[in-house]
């Protein structure tokens, strides 16, 4: 015999009502929605500016012209292009071969070892150096030491901050290949190098891949490392029939960093022609790396 | 060292031992690979010993004095680098005020069920995005867009609250608040990344145990899942501030480049990497010592904040594991 | 009290035996895992490992090729001899010994690569100068999977289902034709129609192969097993310590055993 006109005490209602808490709720919610969208913002206002001003400027010149002086008009950024890529490559030279063999190390050789982890706290500090300071590193150890300025300075001071990259990300690409396969790899006689050659490299290599380019993007759009390694220069890098490589060299990054306090309009536009190709490069770049990322396992 | 297990030679046996080749490819190969390992030791310490090396000469003549310094004049051989120590340490925490305002919110945003996975994927691109985008093109664009955008608010702050410290002068061009919000969305998406992770790590039962209990979105984000995260959110707003202090371009088109030391948001001022940027190039040799002393200062100060927030990171991941 | 030294069942011909494993002590740092077994592997015939979870027979079979190796503190006291020689003798190198050891693993681990490089694998790495394409046929056609794979080598080896990458790892581990193959619980992460294809495999396989084999389903060991190793787990010294408590033909170690925790494990008493 159910007696529910017996019950003394009110059952709560469980319908939501508009007062403190949920009112908070909401509020926090609009906050949070509204800072995703104001920190979408400077995005946005940059690709704008980077198409409008910058695409304004972009033609066939741009690209294969000198860097305009003055109060000229015309003129491009094809020396810095190619000093982009130039200086780029050798930094990508010196610091693709020692940061995987590094990463084998430090993944498949000696994993625990003192050493090991001593080689990766000291890589982790290094992903927090200041771009400045690997220029003045690259000034002490080339510049000084060969008495000029150079691509290969530039391509050192770059090559310093590529480095911890690609070793970490590299680490963790071959730690990620399933212990199962290395232990087929082993119990079918293998050497070390044979494991790491034939099984971990190869499985891991989409993901070594990726941390190279996200690399090799940062190295392009780096100015600081440049200044005083590189410095800047208003000629090819083939220059009179030789390969000017121990002397200045352009680059996109240093042009637009000294144009940009030009006052002259000519030069400020091609400052943002060349924002635009070098955000692209970049951009490119990391699209590229997230394709060619996916792992095969 | 390892005799190779001599097997009576079955003539039509596929299995083989490792032939003299294969181990000598085998020793090289684990030979360059630890020299690999090890020359990444050596750069870290050629860097210091480089650096300090050719900082000497500058700390012997200077001694710490320049650190208490104000005046920075090549021609009359005076270097004092205070306003740089002031300009670095005061626009890296504005940019952390902002920007892990900004970060931890947005991390907030993309892992607390907030979107659908496909929008959530947008807005973690358009995170990804800001980070890729090069120093010197935030540089450009501050000049261009932030500063003459903020203009009109600093000359109304400047009005109306000028008796402040922090709105005492009017925003000329360069300055501290525009450098310093370029500097906070640079360090948005470290803060963000990090936080995400953290708060990524918190495990499942915990967050089941406090919406089990009827606590509303907001309730579980702010007592539960915040704390939980919390050591990770610290490290990630610690090697923010480490981005933050070492970052150069931006702030050297930006922050104005004028040795004072001044309260205001909106005067301009010096930082140390930005100092570096400027005068490495035209230095001469007094000048060069005198830089490379300021360059381990710099150095030193980064490394800290850096080691802080590995520590810290390696410690959350340890709590996160238990 | 010490325990004896399990004796040879008197079935086993010493001029058979293809590998014969004297272990006195296995080590993990500290941990005394396994002791004072003696298992000899007889030619052309399967040899099971059966026994209770913790008993050792896993760590048992990864000595035999010197598996354990690649973990940190092990320590192996005792013989194997196999080849004329100790494979835990001083100064020989455990990858040669794995040359002529295959190995078969609980979870299937085909390479991320195609069928036929899975297969060729052994081959190019032992430097075989015939012909890779027959080779890999043969030996796709000793583990029964040619004919579902023929017209797809190419095709990653990932890509196939559990029963047959298992399959398809056999193949890979036959193809260099090693004197012993170890199969270690190939069939437990298999569902029960693929187990049963690979356990017809084992038995087709015995007339070319020596194999050794690991399992936790006492069933398998009478379906396939022609010797059975009963080990269980030793916890009078007050740590978990395997050892082998008996071994003969498969049909005396279940029909009739010798001692009393045999019988109690063949009748359910504790697994």
């Amino acid at each position: 015999m159910s007696n529910t006109s017996s019950l003394s005490t009110a059952v709560p209602s469980l319908q939501r009502k508009l007062e403190g808490r949920a009112l908070r709720s909401i509020l926090l919610s609009t906050l949070v929605w509204v800072s995703a969208l104001v920190a979408s913002v400077p995005l946005f206002s940059v690709l704008y500016m980077l198409i409008t001003r910058g695409g304004a400027r972009l033609n066939l010149e741009a690209f294969t012209e000198l860097p305009p002086a003055g109060f000229e008009m015309g003129g491009g950024f094809g020396n810095a292009l190619v000093g982009t890529f130039f200086m780029v490559g050798i930094a990508a030279a010196i610091a693709i071969p020692i940061g995987i063999l590094a990463a084998i190390f430090l993944a498949e050789l000696g994993p625990s070892s003192r050493l090991a982890n001593t080689a990766r706290f000291a890589a982790k500090t290094l992903t927090g150096l200041p771009s400045i300071l690997a220029g003045v590193f690259a000034y002490a150890m080339v510049v000084l030491t060969t008495g000029t300025y150079s691509a290969p300075a530039g391509g050192v001071a770059l090559a310093v901050l590529m480095l911890p990259i690609v070793v970490l990300t590299a680490e963790e690409a071959m730690k990620m290949v399933p212990k199962i396969m290395k232990d087929a790899a082993y119990g079918m006689g293998c050497t070390q190098s044979q494991v790491v050659w034939k099984v971990v490299l190869p499985t891991g290599m989409p993901a070594i891949l990726t941390g190279v380019m996200l690399a090799v993007a940062r190295a392009a759009g780096e100015t600081a490392p440049l200044l005083f390694t590189a410095l800047f220069s208003n000629y090819w890098i083939f220059h009179e029939g030789q390969l000017e490589v121990m002397s200045p060299t352009a680059s996109l990054a240093v042009l637009i960093y000294n144009f940009s306090g030009m006052p002259f309009d000519n030069q400020l536009e091609l400052a943002w022609a060349a924002s635009l190709v070098l955000v692209m490069i970049v951009l490119v770049v990391n699209v590229v790396s997230r394709i060619v990322g996916k792992p095969k396992f | 060292m390892d005799k190779p297990f001599v097997v009576p030679a079955q003539p039509d046996s596929v299995c083989q031992p490792p032939s003299t080749l294969d181990f000598l490819v085998d020793r090289s190969f684990r030979a360059m690979s630890r020299a690999g390992v090890i020359l990444i030791l050596a750069l870290v310490v050629a860097l210091v010993f480089e650096i300090g090396h050719k900082a000497i000469p500058g700390f012997q003549k200077y001694g710490l004095d320049m650190l208490t310094g104000t005046v920075w004049d090549v021609n009359q051989q005076k270097f004092g680098i205070l306003p740089a120590i002031w300009g670095t340490l005061y626009s890296a925490l504005i940019a952390l005020l902002i920007g892990g305002f900004f970060g931890i919110s947005m991390a907030i945003f993309l892992t607390q069920d907030f979107l659908p996975a496909r929008l959530a994927a947008v807005f973690r691109t358009i995170v990804e995005l800001l980070a890729a985008i090069p120093s010197v093109v935030y540089g450009l664009w501050g000049i261009f867009v932030v500063i003459p955008a903020i203009r009109p608010l600093t000359d109304w702050l400047n009005g109306a609250f000028g008796w402040m410290p922090f709105f005492s002068t009017t925003l000329s061009g360069p300055g501290l608040l525009p450098a310093s919000l370029v500097l906070a969305i640079m360090i948005l998406p470290t803060i963000a990344a990090v936080s995400q992770d953290a708060l990524r790590s918190v495990p499942m039962k915990t967050k089941q145990a406090a919406y089990g209990m009827g606590t509303t979105h907001w309730e579980a984000i702010l007592k539960v899942m915040v704390p939980s995260a919390a050591t990770g959110i610290f490290g990630a707003l610690v090697l923010g501030l480490g981005r933050a202090l070492g970052e150069t371009m931006a702030l050297a088109m930006l922050v104005g480049n004028s040795n004072q030391i001044s309260l205001s948001l909106f005067a301009p001022a010096n930082t140390l990497a930005a100092l570096l940027a400027l005068n490495f190039p035209e230095a001469g040799p007094s000048e060069i010592e005198v830089l490379m002393y300021a360059a381990l200062v710099l150095m030193f100060i980064t490394l800290v904040v850096n080691v802080i927030g590995s520590l810290i990171m390696a410690y959350a991941q340890r709590g996160a594991r238990k | 009290m010490s325990a004896t030294m399990q004796q040879v069942a008197p079935t086993i011909t010493p001029a058979k035996v293809v590998m014969d494993c004297k272990l006195d002590k296995i080590f993990y740092g500290d941990f005394l895992a396994v002791r004072d077994s003696h298992v000899p592997i007889e030619k052309n015939k399967i040899t099971g490992f059966i026994g209770p979870s913790g008993c050792g027979k896993s760590t048992v079979l990864r000595s035999l090729n010197r598996m354990n190796d690649l973990v940190e503190g092990f320590r192996f006291d005792g013989h194997v001899h196999f080849l004329g020689q100790d494979v835990y003798g001083k100064g020989v190198d455990p990858v040669v010994v794995r040359r002529y050891i295959g190995m078969v693993f609980q979870q299937p681990n085909p390479f991320s690569m195609s069928i036929m490089d899975n297969v060729a694998f052994g081959l190019r790495l032992n430097r075989y100068k015939g012909d890779i394409g027959d080779r890999v046929k043969a030996a796709l056609q000793g583990a029964a999977l040619w004919d579902e794979v023929k017209d797809k080598l190419k095709v990653s080896g990932l890509a196939l289902s559990g029963g047959q990458q298992q399959r398809l790892c056999i193949a890979r581990a036959i193809a260099t034709e090693p004197e012993v193959l170890l199969m270690d619980e190939p069939c437990s992460a298999l569902d029960p129609i693929a187990t049963r294809r690979v356990e017809e495999l084992m038995v087709e396989l015995k007339k070319d192969y020596t194999i050794a084999l690991v399992t936790h389903n006492m069933q398998q060991a009478t379906r396939v097993a022609d010797t059975t190793a009963f080990f269980s787990v030793d916890i009078s010294q007050g740590t978990r310590t395997g050892y082998l408590v008996e071994m003969g033909p498969t049909s005396q170690i279940f029909d009739n055993p010798r001692e009393k925790l045999t019988k109690d494990y063949i009748s359910g008493q504790f697994s």
